[in-house]
Protein backbone atom coordinates (compact mmCIF):
# COMPACT_ATOMS: atom_id res chain seq x y z
CA UNK A 1 0.00 0.00 0.00
CA UNK A 2 1.37 3.25 -0.71
CA UNK A 3 0.40 6.81 0.01
CA UNK A 4 -2.37 7.73 -2.28
CA UNK A 5 -1.24 11.74 -2.14
CA UNK A 6 1.91 11.64 -3.83
CA UNK A 7 3.24 11.12 -6.94
CA UNK A 8 0.32 12.01 -9.34
CA UNK A 9 -1.99 11.65 -6.30
CA UNK A 10 -0.68 15.27 -5.37
CA UNK A 11 -2.94 16.52 -8.77
CA UNK A 12 -5.51 14.13 -8.19
CA UNK A 13 -5.88 16.03 -4.53
CA UNK A 14 -5.34 19.64 -6.54
CA UNK A 15 -8.50 18.97 -8.58
CA UNK A 16 -10.80 17.65 -5.68
CA UNK A 17 -9.74 20.52 -4.14
CA UNK A 18 -10.75 23.12 -6.59
CA UNK A 19 -13.69 20.76 -7.01
CA UNK A 20 -14.14 21.40 -3.22
CA UNK A 21 -13.91 24.63 -2.92
CA UNK A 22 -16.49 25.56 -6.24
CA UNK A 23 -19.08 22.69 -5.43
CA UNK A 24 -19.82 23.98 -1.79
CA UNK A 25 -19.18 27.73 -2.53
CA UNK A 26 -21.51 27.67 -4.96
CA UNK A 27 -24.15 25.87 -2.77
CA UNK A 28 -23.32 28.33 0.20
CA UNK A 29 -23.90 31.37 -2.31
CA UNK A 30 -27.53 29.38 -3.78
CA UNK A 31 -28.75 28.18 -0.55
CA UNK A 32 -28.25 31.78 0.79
CA UNK A 33 -28.88 33.97 -1.85
CA UNK A 34 -32.42 32.16 -3.45
CA UNK A 35 -32.75 28.82 -1.74
CA UNK A 36 -36.29 29.15 -3.19
CA UNK A 37 -35.64 29.11 -6.41
CA UNK A 38 -34.37 25.11 -7.48
CA UNK A 39 -34.32 23.83 -3.59
CA UNK A 40 -33.35 20.20 -4.70
CA UNK A 41 -30.50 21.34 -6.80
CA UNK A 42 -29.24 23.46 -4.23
CA UNK A 43 -29.06 21.13 -1.90
CA UNK A 44 -27.53 18.76 -4.77
CA UNK A 45 -24.77 21.15 -5.08
CA UNK A 46 -24.34 21.48 -1.42
CA UNK A 47 -24.18 17.34 -0.89
CA UNK A 48 -21.67 17.73 -3.70
CA UNK A 49 -19.78 19.95 -2.37
CA UNK A 50 -19.47 17.81 1.32
CA UNK A 51 -18.66 14.71 -0.80
CA UNK A 52 -15.74 16.37 -2.50
CA UNK A 53 -14.31 17.99 0.54
CA UNK A 54 -14.50 14.29 2.26
CA UNK A 55 -12.91 12.54 -0.79
CA UNK A 56 -10.14 15.49 -0.97
CA UNK A 57 -8.96 15.08 2.70
CA UNK A 58 -9.31 10.95 2.59
CA UNK A 59 -6.93 11.13 -0.49
CA UNK A 60 -4.55 13.80 1.02
CA UNK A 61 -4.56 11.86 4.14
CA UNK A 62 -4.71 8.43 2.71
CA UNK A 63 -7.72 7.21 3.86
CA UNK A 64 -8.07 4.64 1.28
CA UNK A 65 -11.44 3.43 2.79
CA UNK A 66 -12.54 6.47 2.82
CA UNK A 67 -11.94 7.68 -0.03
CA UNK A 68 -13.02 4.62 -2.03
CA UNK A 69 -16.38 5.12 -0.58
CA UNK A 70 -16.85 8.97 -1.20
CA UNK A 71 -15.20 8.69 -4.91
CA UNK A 72 -17.85 5.63 -5.11
CA UNK A 73 -20.75 8.19 -4.18
CA UNK A 74 -19.41 10.79 -6.33
CA UNK A 75 -19.48 8.28 -9.33
CA UNK A 76 -22.79 7.23 -8.96
CA UNK A 77 -24.30 10.89 -7.93
CA UNK A 78 -23.21 12.36 -11.28
CA UNK A 79 -24.17 9.32 -12.94
CA UNK A 80 -27.71 9.56 -11.64
CA UNK A 81 -28.16 13.37 -12.01
CA UNK A 82 -26.69 13.56 -14.98
CA UNK A 83 -29.40 10.80 -15.91
CA UNK A 84 -32.08 12.49 -14.56
CA UNK A 85 -30.80 16.20 -15.83
CA UNK A 86 -31.18 14.84 -19.36
CA UNK A 87 -34.52 13.13 -18.79
CA UNK A 88 -36.45 15.69 -16.99
CA UNK A 89 -35.38 19.27 -17.11
CA UNK A 90 -37.77 20.73 -14.65
CA UNK A 91 -35.91 19.11 -11.57
CA UNK A 92 -33.08 21.39 -12.06
CA UNK A 93 -34.08 24.83 -12.98
CA UNK A 94 -30.52 25.96 -12.51
CA UNK A 95 -27.01 24.04 -12.79
CA UNK A 96 -25.58 21.80 -10.59
CA UNK A 97 -22.08 20.22 -10.33
CA UNK A 98 -23.77 17.44 -11.46
CA UNK A 99 -26.01 18.22 -13.92
CA UNK A 100 -25.89 16.95 -17.75
CA UNK A 101 -22.98 14.70 -16.41
CA UNK A 102 -21.18 17.90 -15.05
CA UNK A 103 -20.64 19.85 -18.69
CA UNK A 104 -21.11 22.81 -16.85
CA UNK A 105 -17.64 21.72 -15.92
CA UNK A 106 -16.33 20.28 -19.20
CA UNK A 107 -17.49 17.20 -17.77
CA UNK A 108 -14.36 16.98 -15.64
CA UNK A 109 -17.09 15.81 -12.85
CA UNK A 110 -17.40 12.71 -14.77
CA UNK A 111 -14.16 11.81 -15.41
CA UNK A 112 -12.53 12.59 -11.80
CA UNK A 113 -14.54 9.53 -10.17
CA UNK A 114 -13.26 7.43 -12.53
CA UNK A 115 -9.42 8.27 -12.28
CA UNK A 116 -10.46 8.44 -8.33
CA UNK A 117 -10.98 4.93 -8.14
CA UNK A 118 -7.94 3.91 -10.62
CA UNK A 119 -5.25 5.78 -8.72
CA UNK A 120 -6.59 4.37 -5.57
CA UNK A 121 -6.55 0.97 -7.12
CA UNK A 122 -3.22 1.68 -8.47
CA UNK A 123 -1.74 2.81 -5.12
CA UNK A 124 -3.13 -0.28 -3.63
CA UNK A 125 -1.06 -2.48 -5.52
CA UNK A 126 2.21 -1.50 -4.10
CA UNK A 127 2.97 0.45 -7.14
CA UNK A 128 4.61 3.85 -5.61
CA UNK A 129 3.27 6.20 -8.37
CA UNK A 130 5.93 8.76 -8.13
CA UNK A 131 7.02 8.60 -11.67
CA UNK B 1 -13.82 44.65 -15.57
CA UNK B 2 -13.34 44.66 -19.39
CA UNK B 3 -13.28 41.71 -21.69
CA UNK B 4 -9.61 42.25 -22.58
CA UNK B 5 -8.67 42.25 -19.13
CA UNK B 6 -10.41 39.43 -18.61
CA UNK B 7 -9.10 36.97 -21.60
CA UNK B 8 -6.02 39.11 -21.38
CA UNK B 9 -5.76 37.28 -17.49
CA UNK B 10 -6.79 33.76 -19.03
CA UNK B 11 -4.11 34.01 -21.96
CA UNK B 12 -2.29 34.51 -19.48
CA UNK B 13 -2.65 32.20 -16.93
CA UNK B 14 -3.11 29.24 -20.19
CA UNK B 15 0.54 30.30 -20.98
CA UNK B 16 1.44 29.58 -17.19
CA UNK B 17 -0.53 26.75 -17.50
CA UNK B 18 1.44 25.50 -21.06
CA UNK B 19 4.87 26.33 -19.34
CA UNK B 20 4.10 24.03 -16.03
CA UNK B 21 2.92 21.50 -18.34
CA UNK B 22 6.28 21.31 -20.15
CA UNK B 23 8.11 21.02 -16.79
CA UNK B 24 5.92 18.40 -15.61
CA UNK B 25 5.89 15.89 -19.48
CA UNK B 26 9.96 16.94 -19.38
CA UNK B 27 10.36 16.44 -15.72
CA UNK B 28 12.14 19.57 -14.96
CA UNK B 29 11.81 20.63 -11.40
CA UNK B 30 10.12 24.04 -10.13
CA UNK B 31 12.76 26.33 -11.06
CA UNK B 32 13.11 30.42 -11.29
CA UNK B 33 11.95 30.90 -15.20
CA UNK B 34 8.40 29.27 -14.14
CA UNK B 35 8.32 30.96 -10.58
CA UNK B 36 8.70 34.45 -12.31
CA UNK B 37 5.72 33.81 -14.74
CA UNK B 38 3.81 33.01 -11.71
CA UNK B 39 5.17 35.92 -9.46
CA UNK B 40 4.25 38.44 -12.59
CA UNK B 41 0.42 36.64 -12.96
CA UNK B 42 -0.22 36.67 -9.44
CA UNK B 43 0.88 41.01 -8.95
CA UNK B 44 -1.42 40.84 -12.35
CA UNK B 45 -4.19 38.85 -10.10
CA UNK B 46 -3.77 41.33 -7.38
CA UNK B 47 -4.28 44.56 -9.49
CA UNK B 48 -7.30 42.86 -10.92
CA UNK B 49 -8.22 42.20 -7.16
CA UNK B 50 -7.66 46.32 -6.28
CA UNK B 51 -9.13 47.04 -9.53
CA UNK B 52 -12.10 45.11 -9.48
CA UNK B 53 -13.17 46.05 -6.04
CA UNK B 54 -12.97 49.62 -7.03
CA UNK B 55 -15.15 49.17 -10.10
CA UNK B 56 -17.38 47.38 -8.53
CA UNK B 57 -18.10 50.52 -6.00
CA UNK B 58 -17.77 52.95 -8.80
CA UNK B 59 -20.05 50.90 -11.42
CA UNK B 60 -24.30 51.25 -11.41
CA UNK B 61 -24.36 47.81 -13.41
CA UNK B 62 -26.75 44.75 -11.29
CA UNK B 63 -23.26 42.96 -10.40
CA UNK B 64 -23.47 40.45 -7.61
CA UNK B 65 -21.20 42.14 -5.02
CA UNK B 66 -20.34 38.89 -2.42
CA UNK B 67 -19.93 36.53 -5.48
CA UNK B 68 -17.75 39.08 -7.65
CA UNK B 69 -15.13 39.94 -4.78
CA UNK B 70 -15.16 36.42 -3.10
CA UNK B 71 -14.02 34.92 -7.30
CA UNK B 72 -11.16 38.16 -6.77
CA UNK B 73 -9.93 36.71 -3.82
CA UNK B 74 -10.03 33.26 -4.71
CA UNK B 75 -7.98 33.85 -8.28
CA UNK B 76 -5.49 35.71 -5.76
CA UNK B 77 -5.04 33.16 -3.14
CA UNK B 78 -4.38 29.78 -5.88
CA UNK B 79 -1.80 30.74 -7.43
CA UNK B 80 0.76 31.00 -3.89
CA UNK B 81 -1.35 27.94 -2.56
CA UNK B 82 -0.43 25.63 -5.69
CA UNK B 83 3.18 26.83 -5.78
CA UNK B 84 3.35 26.57 -1.71
CA UNK B 85 2.32 22.99 -2.63
CA UNK B 86 3.73 21.91 -5.81
CA UNK B 87 7.21 22.69 -4.18
CA UNK B 88 6.71 20.40 -1.40
CA UNK B 89 5.94 17.38 -3.81
CA UNK B 90 9.25 16.53 -5.49
CA UNK B 91 8.34 13.87 -8.20
CA UNK B 92 7.41 15.46 -11.73
CA UNK B 93 3.76 16.48 -10.20
CA UNK B 94 4.75 18.99 -8.07
CA UNK B 95 4.57 21.50 -11.02
CA UNK B 96 1.58 19.21 -12.28
CA UNK B 97 -0.10 20.71 -9.58
CA UNK B 98 0.25 24.25 -10.80
CA UNK B 99 -1.05 23.23 -14.54
CA UNK B 100 -4.35 22.40 -12.80
CA UNK B 101 -3.67 25.48 -10.57
CA UNK B 102 -3.62 27.96 -13.49
CA UNK B 103 -6.10 26.61 -15.01
CA UNK B 104 -8.34 26.98 -12.46
CA UNK B 105 -7.64 31.06 -12.55
CA UNK B 106 -8.35 30.95 -16.18
CA UNK B 107 -11.82 29.31 -16.04
CA UNK B 108 -12.24 31.97 -13.10
CA UNK B 109 -11.21 34.87 -14.75
CA UNK B 110 -13.89 34.22 -17.45
CA UNK B 111 -16.30 33.19 -15.24
CA UNK B 112 -15.40 36.75 -13.53
CA UNK B 113 -16.76 38.26 -16.84
CA UNK B 114 -19.96 36.42 -16.60
CA UNK B 115 -20.65 37.65 -12.91
CA UNK B 116 -19.76 41.75 -13.69
CA UNK B 117 -21.41 41.85 -16.86
CA UNK B 118 -24.88 40.61 -15.32
CA UNK B 119 -26.90 38.72 -12.81
CA UNK B 120 -25.17 35.58 -13.43
CA UNK B 121 -27.17 31.80 -14.55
Amino acid sequence: MSDTSHGFGRVLVAVYAVFALAASARSIVQLLTKASDAPFAYSLSAVAGVIYIVATVALARSWRQLALITISVELLGVLTTGLLSVLDDSLFPDQTVWSGFGEGYGFVPLVLPLVGLWWLRRTASGADGQS
Amino acid sequence: MTESVAYGLAIAALVAAAFAGWHTLTQRPFGNPLFYVIGVLEIALIALLVGGVAALSMTSRDVDGVLFVSYLVTVVVIPPAAVLWGIAEKSRWGTGVVVVAMLTVAVLCVRLLDIWKGPHV
